[in-house]
């Protein structure tokens, strides 16, 4: 067991007096390794909770400036962070909200040939990207590592995550490639209302700590989508695929490569 | 006219329709979709060739893609 002190018995004991955290489950969330990729739209809800959680150790990686554009959604950063690097301005908040919180930044992209050493260290993965190559990457590397991961997208009103732990039915058991570029828009390209944005990064973030306490069942094989102009929700089955290619009997991707990566051209500002 | 389910929702439609068809019928591009009939995923190469039959269950599953940007 570890000490808290009495500002942390304090500052966690909205957690703490849940049965299914306790003093216990806080530890957990302490102890907790989590890699946020992208600190954009997702990332910052994700990371602003599991911040103010008390999540030990967190790792951000995104290789983008803050932009004007940015703010409407992207709570983590202020203002006056404009042109300031996204991993940046997202340690100076997670440091204001919670000092106990270790962050680790990267900005970088997240690539092929860094995925799995940015991945070892970390307990569970968020995805908060918006790329398909970088989705498709991300469900590569964690399913070829075993890593836990949760998946998120959003574009207009609507919004989609699951969650993959080692075992379970994976992104490409339900997407088996990326689409043909620009067959799918991205929020740059068709917007998004900017409160998705938080009600699917703190999925992220619930089933993140879900996973660091072990309380509940975490959502795997199962696919949640919302819509938020009806606010109606639809959680769809998903079982393992046999012919998967990456987790299914005869897995054709068997290492990361960034050739999908190059055929995309879907991340136009 | 046949029932089938998409998305949960009951729908009667004039059989023969191939999975294709069914999803123009919805104005969806059938790139931006994945499906599952009956619960099992069927890759995009075969909507041209699938057909519907009475009963199934298809489950429209959407790219989304937004997040970091």
């Amino acid at each position: 067991m570890m000490d808290f002190t009495p500002d942390q018995i304090e500052r966690y004991s909205r957690h703490i007096l849940l049965q299914d955290v306790g003093v216990e489950g806080q530890e957990k969330i302490h102890n907790g390794k989590v890699l946020v990729i992208g600190a954009g739209g997702l990332g910052a809800p994700v990371l602003m909770y599991l911040a103010a959680a008390g999540v030990g150790s967190i790792g951000i990686i995104d290789g983008d400036v803050v932009d004007l554009s940015n703010l409407q959604r992207q709570i983590i950063h202020f203002t006056a962070d404009v042109g300031k690097p996204k991993v940046l301005s997202a340690k100076e908040k997670i440091q204001a909200i919670n000092p106990d919180v270790n962050v680790t930044t990267f900005h970088d992209l997240f690539t092929a040939a860094n995925a799995f050493d940015l991945i070892r260290d970390y307990d569970f993965i968020v995805d908060g990207t918006d790329t398909f190559p970088v989705k498709f990457l991300i469900n590569d590397a964690c399913v070829l590592a075993g890593k836990p991961f949760s998946h998120g997208g959003i574009l207009r009103f609507d919004g989609q995550t699951m969650t993959h732990l080692p075992g379970t039915a994976c992104y490409r058991c339900a997407f088996h490639s990326p689409p043909p570029p620009n067959a799918v828009p991205t929020c740059s390209q068709a917007g998004v209302l900017g409160a998705i944005a938080g009600m699917l990064g703190t999925i992220q973030a619930a089933e993140t700590l879900k996973f660091l306490t072990g309380a509940g069942e975490p959502m795997v094989n199962r696919l949640l989508s919302f819509n938020a102009k009806t606010m109606n929700f639809r959680t769809v089955k998903l079982h393992r695929d046999d012919n998967c290619p990456v987790c299914g009997k005869h897995p054709s991707v068997t290492e990361l490569s960034e050739s999908e990566q190059a055929a995309c051209d879907l991340k136009k500002h | 006219m046949s029932r089938i389910k998409v998305n949960d929702e009951l729908r009667e439609v004039t059989l023969p329709i191939t999975l294709t068809e069914l999803i123009q019928q919805d104005n969806i591009v059938p790139d931006m979709v994945s499906v599952q009939i009956n619960g099992t995923l069927l890759e995009r190469a075969k909507y041209d060739d699938t057909a519907v039959s009475e009963g199934d269950e298809i489950d429209f599953l959407f790219f989304m893609g937004g997040g970091s940007l």
